[in-house]
């Protein structure tokens, strides 16, 4: 039963999978994406308290959620690493932490751009958006520790132990709407019971967290393959498999 | 002749002490940079206590937080450069023991410093005296978890070329909670609300980064060493 | 593609900046990703040719 996770700390296996899933996974992304924002901004109707400026949760909503499971994927990752020296998770690690600081930018660049429009400015100091922008400088700590290190195994590791300890950060920003007393809305698609947004609505935006995610998974899997490439570089397999594949 | 772990804690812990006090200057350059940053919020924003009073307690904490950083640097770094360091970790002594006593100890010497120092500062920033008791326990925890967070920060670049930008870089995020609820037990002190609830979130995290931190600045210590 | 799509109620000024980020964000992930691919595989496309003629 675990074979496949055993398959999965081989570098040789992950740089052929990834190469494979590559341009079926961009596809996928490119579909569900392409569907959500059609319909989202173009069929769905406006929301009787905001009008049209609703249509930037289609981008809002799935770049903070790839913020926060980009984070934790990146956590995760390094603590399978550290935990059982499966080099693999480092390099995941290293894929995994540029792709979530952009997605972190663009959740608080979208949120700004709608809270004016809603809120009447373009940021508060609130504990969702706080704890948000902590996220982005937690990444960014990550990002500036590992090249650090001379020893690039070393600096892996440091990485991986700094991202654990920020991994906090992340059930605060997700809770803080329900903790403390925030402008910020409460959670809108994980009531799945009763969900507060009619199907034409909800549906798009369905699509685009699906499409968001397919995407993640897609450049995650690019920069894999070169961070495999980084760290395995004089390895007996990688010669072969540079080699029959231009790319 | 085998030490136990709270032996082993004192003895580093009174060799800290001793150290520090053998450089009267060292100890001193953080604390006088705490009151020349809180010097520096008068001087570029207004004189009138009133006004300064409403933002005394940021002025405070920010200048706390960045002398606890100046000062955690060196937490770990006399060590590793005399190889003292790689020694205590072959001691038998498990290292989060050595964490514990070094951070006490650099603890003493700052965070509680600036405690003391506090009132003095206060009064300069306006803050009623009614309201120094809530500022020097909030301070008090606050510097404790600033100690800790800084030595988890100086572990991982200990020995790092630019290690103390990056030690900034990494601590500040971690200890912007800090600063929140810090700031707000002394803002409502001052303005006569109750602070017990910034207090017991104060506390709270006061008791969880001490039961981790060690843990997570002895992995670091540890991958730095290996 | 009425002008009242690209009026958004009029909030346009919000609306299209923030699609555009976002889709400036994933084109600007797949380039970045694609580069540093391409840079890994150089790297070990030098090092293999170095180890090549080294053994040599």
């Amino acid at each position: 039963m675990w074979t496949w996770f055993y398959r999965l700390a081989s570098p040789p296996y992950v740089f052929g999978v990834t190469r494979a899933l590559y341009p079926w996974l961009l596809a996928a992304a490119a579909l569900l994406i392409g569907y959500g924002l059609i319909a989202g901004l173009g069929f769905a109707p406006p929301d009787y308290q905001q009008g049209d400026a609703f249509r930037i949760i289609y981008v809002h909503a799935p770049s903070a959620w790839l913020s926060l499971f980009g984070y934790t994927l990146m956590a995760v990752a390094g603590a399978i690493a550290l935990v059982w020296r499966i080099k693999m998770g480092h390099a995941v690690a290293a894929a995994a932490a540029p792709i979530g600081a952009s997605f972190t930018v663009v959740a608080l660049l979208t949120g700004s751009l709608w809270g004016r429009p809603m809120w009447g400015t373009y940021w508060a100091w609130d504990p969702r958006l706080t704890s948000e922008l902590i996220l982005l400088f937690l990444y960014f700590g990550v990002m500036s520790l590992r090249p650090a290190f001379e020893d690039p195994a070393r600096g892996d590791r440091a990485a991986a132990l700094l991202a654990l300890v920020g991994v906090v950060n992340v059930p605060i920003i997700h809770f803080s709407v329900e903790w403390w007393n925030s402008l910020h809305q409460g959670a809108t698609v994980t009531k799945f019971a009763k969900p507060s947004m009619p199907p034409s609505m909800l549906l798009p935006l369905l699509s685009m967290f699906f499409g968001f995610m397919f995407f993640y998974a897609a450049v995650l899997c690019k920069r894999l393959r070169g961070e495999v490439l980084n760290r395995e570089r004089l390895a007996t397999w990688v010669k072969e498999a540079i080699d029959t594949h231009d790319a | 002749m085998s030490v136990g772990a709270w032996e082993a804690m004192g003895l580093i812990l009174r060799r800290e002490l001793r150290l520090s006090f053998r450089r009267p200057d060292q100890l001193l350059q953080p604390l006088v940079f705490f009151l020349i940053v809180t010097t520096l919020f008068p001087l570029g924003l207004s004189p009138e206590l009133s006004l300064l009073r409403d933002m005394a307690p940021a002025v405070l904490w920010v200048a706390a937080l960045l002398s606890s950083l100046l000062s955690v640097d060196s937490l770990f770094k006399g060590d590793a450069d005399d190889g003292t360091l790689e020694q205590l970790a072959l001691s038998g002594q498990s290292l989060g023991t050595i964490v514990i006593a070094k951070t006490l100890g650099h603890w003493l010497v700052s965070g509680a410093a600036l405690v003391l120092m506090s009132p003095v500062v206060g009064t300069a920033l306006g803050i009623p005296v009614a309201a120094f008791g809530t500022m020097m326990l909030s301070l008090a925890l606050g510097t404790l978890t600033l100690s800790w967070l800084g030595a988890i920060g100086a572990g991982l670049t200990v020995g790092l070329r630019r290690g103390s930008v990056l030690l900034s870089l990494i601590v500040l995020p971690l200890a912007m909670p800090l600063l929140i609820f810090g700031a707000s037990a002394t803002d409502r002190a001052i303005t006569g609300m109750s602070p017990a609830g910034a207090l017991y979130f104060l506390a709270a995290l006061c008791v969880f980064t001490s039961s981790l931190a060690p843990v997570a600045a002895a992995a670091a210590l540890r991958i730095t060493l290996e | 593609m009425t002008h009242d799509f690209w009026a958004m109620g009029g909030y346009a000024a919000y609306v299209w900046p923030c699609i555009g980020f976002a889709l400036a964000t994933l084109a600007w992930n797949i380039w970045s990703a694609n580069r540093h691919y391409t840079a890994a595989l150089q790297r070990a496309r030098r090092a293999l040719a170095m180890a090549a003629s080294e053994a040599a």
